[in-house]
């Protein structure tokens, strides 16, 4: 009687474990409410709720500031008992590695950063094949050759995004230009419609936004210019004049580690997924944009996920027209993700 | 070529410097009637979000701008009551109104991010429009920026050439005299720290109604930082700060022009120089001369008790 009882109850035990739901946390540098960066993000942990339900249990904490904070809050998590955290921004790489060394059973990944351990993965997605396929479309619809780029801040993921963006235009037309202007900032709606106005002023007539809000797209839309976005779908900012987005979709990747997780082939890596994965994409094409053009990018899309064609294959001259890289070489992601010079096309300064 | 950079830029200038206006105006009343307010950019973001949520709800624009108005105004009239009858630092309170007013709008703005709403559209004013080069920059804009037009010169006028001025002026510089006058000195301050809310309120819905018409959270930016730093630069006058709210927002416009016409002046040291300009004025007004006439009103952030009758 013993015996069974004691059998029961590891049988219990057993059941419980199984059943109770892998603990998915997620660290975000911003608020959801962003309409950018973290909501991307955010729109990533949903799909993860959505397609796992109640095997997994997911939360996630917003606008968590850099430094101490952020390691008494991963701390906190990882002894609370969430098998997975994910840190979704670079400025969390350190406090990542750092609590990650504590707490080597539980899963860490961080997004755009380069350190890993046993259990710490990296992970980013080349968001710069799908700024190539938008820059084919602007090429194509631009009538004047000028073609506006707000962006961010000079740091190689903003310059690889300009530079695969200007290659992209000007493989439908070789004479275009695209002229950069610097907002300094990732978060200020109204500087960022300011900076693509003086743009348009000067003659550009499709806008490409890089920046967090959706400003930059109403200022098009205002003035008559086709737009661009970035992030996320924008169509409702710019409804007549909307092309499409460079998009990130997160939950691809996150839904994928899961189940890696889940069935124990989970291993520590630097994960750089692209258009072949998912992660990266285009939002829908507007009708805007002639079928013919459509046919193209998708043709391109499709050589860009087989592998048939890289962004970056040469050759590529830089500003001042000097050869950067030879006809069938290419550039390496050790090249890509240091990238501190444009191609030939962009007009605009890199502030040293 | 260069002429479009300069119409632009004015045009620009008078876009950007309208929220800062209004948000530097409400402070200089605050402040005048001896209540230092920091809480501009709470105020702001308060007023940004109701603004949009009512312009969303109810597709109207002026009830949004009159609803943002009022919620920035109970915020300030929390800043009034906390410093005011209760007598605690200023600085303190009006702190906690930004990150009171920026958590609040977060939370209940999250359902409005990533929708799009009706704006506010230039309106051109017949004849003035018309006059050569300047016409069209000043006088086909949204109604908002001419309320800016309107109210700057009215508050000169109110603050200078009217009894209320006059005594909003005393509270400010000589509570207790302004008392022994027969000035509810208290209600003074209740009064111009909440219209001052009010105004910021407006400045915020400015942001959400008519240069974008959007919603993020944190979509001021600093701007209610600026607001602070340019009643200094203002020297608490009205009609100077409506100088300095275009100065300044021209100043943030001018780096893009400047980009885009290859001009090899950092936009870092362009944005600078307000900043500088207001440190001139403050040493300025520094020696005990220049103070009396131009520095901040003598009884600003100091709480007033009337003495004890012995």
């Amino acid at each position: 009687m013993k015996k069974l009882l004691l059998l029961l109850a590891v049988l219990l035990v057993a059941v419980v474990a199984i059943a109770s739901p892998l603990k998915v946390a997620f660290i975000y540098v911003g608020p959801v409410g962003d309409a950018g960066w973290t909501y991307a993000h955010d729109l990533g942990r949903q799909y993860v709720q959505n397609v796992f339900g109640n095997k997994v249990q997911v939360t996630y904490i917003e606008s968590v500031p850099e430094g101490a904070e952020a390691i008494t809050v991963l701390k906190s998590l990882a002894s609370r008992g969430f098998n997975v955290i994910y840190t979704t921004s670079f400025s969390y790489m350190n406090q990542t590695f750092q609590v990650a060394k504590q707490f080597p059973k539980v899963i860490f990944e961080n997004c755009s950063g380069y350190k890993t351990l046993p259990n710490m993965g990296d992970y980013f997605g080349r968001i710069y094949q799908a700024e190539f396929l938008t820059g084919l479309i602007a090429g194509a619809m631009t009538k004047d050759g000028k073609i506006g780029y707000v962006a961010a801040y000079p740091i190689p993921e903003v310059i690889r995004g300009i530079d695969a963006f200007t290659i992209g235009v000007r493989m439908v037309n070789p004479k275009a230009t695209v002229q950069v202007v610097w907002v300094n900032s990732w978060y200020d709606p109204a500087t960022e419609k300011e900076a693509a106005i003086s743009l348009i002023n000067a003659g550009c007539d499709v806008i490409k936004s890089e920046t967090d809000s959706a400003a930059p797209l109403q200022a098009a839309e205002e003035h008559h210019v086709y737009a661009i976005g970035y992030n996320t779908d924008m169509i409702k900012f710019a409804p007549h004049y909307y092309l499409t987005s460079a998009v990130f979709n997160w939950g691809k990747f996150y839904v994928s580690d899961i189940k890696k997780i889940m069935n124990g082939t989970w291993k520590s890596q630097k994960y750089w997924g692209g258009l072949d994965d998912g992660v990266v994409g285009l939002a829908p094409i507007t009708n805007n944009v002639p079928e013919q053009v459509k046919k193209l990018v998708k043709a391109m899309e499709n050589e860009l996920k087989d592998h048939k064609f890289r962004v970056f294959d040469g050759p590529i001259y830089d500003q001042n027209g000097k050869l950067k890289v030879a006809a069938g070489q290419t550039l390496s992601d050790q090249d890509l993700l240091s990238m501190d010079w444009f191609v030939e096309g962009v007009i605009g300064k890199i502030p040293k | 070529m260069s002429h479009d950079i300069l119409t632009s830029t004015f045009a620009g200038a008078i876009r950007s410097g309208t929220p800062l206006l209004f948000a530097t105006l409400g402070e200089i009343l605050a402040e005048r009637s001896g209540i230092l307010n920091l809480g501009v950019e709470g105020m702001m973001l308060i007023g940004a979000f109701t603004g949009f949520a009512v312009s969303y709800t109810t597709s109207n624009l002026w009830l949004a701008v009159v609803a943002a108005m009022g919620a920035a105004a109970i915020l300030a009239s929390l800043h009034a009551f906390v410093s005011i009858t209760l007598k605690v630092n200023q600085v303190v309170s009006g702190l906690a109104l930004v990150f009171l007013g920026a958590g609040l709008s977060g939370f209940w703005g999250q359902r409005f991010v990533g929708i799009q709403s009706v704006s506010f559209v230039n309106v051109k004013i017949p004849l003035l429009a018309e006059i050569p080069f300047v016409g069209n920059i000043l006088f086909n804009r949204d109604p908002l920026v001419y309320v800016g037009y309107v109210l700057a010169p009215f508050i000169w006028w109110y603050l200078y050439k009217t009894k209320y001025g006059m005594n909003l002026r005393a509270v400010g510089e000589a509570p207790g005299a302004a008392d022994a006058r027969g000035i509810n000195v208290s209600l003074t301050r209740y009064i111009y720290t909440i219209m001052g809310g009010a105004l910021a309120g407006l400045g915020g819905a400015y942001l959400s109604l008519a240069y974008t018409s959007m919603w993020v959270e944190n979509m001021t930016a600093g701007r209610g930082w600026i607001a602070v730093v340019l009643v200094i630069f203002a020297i608490w006058d009205p009609l100077l700060a409506m100088l300095g709210a275009y100065l300044f927002g021209g100043i943030s416009v001018l780096q893009f022009g400047l980009q885009v016409t290859q001009t090899p002046i950092p936009p870092n040291i362009m944005k600078m120089f307000p900043y500088l300009f207001t440190v001139l004025v403050m040493l300025f007004t520094s020696s005990e001369k220049m103070k009396k006439r131009f520095g901040a009103p003598s009884a600003l952030g100091v709480p007033y008790s009337r003495e004890e009758k012995t």
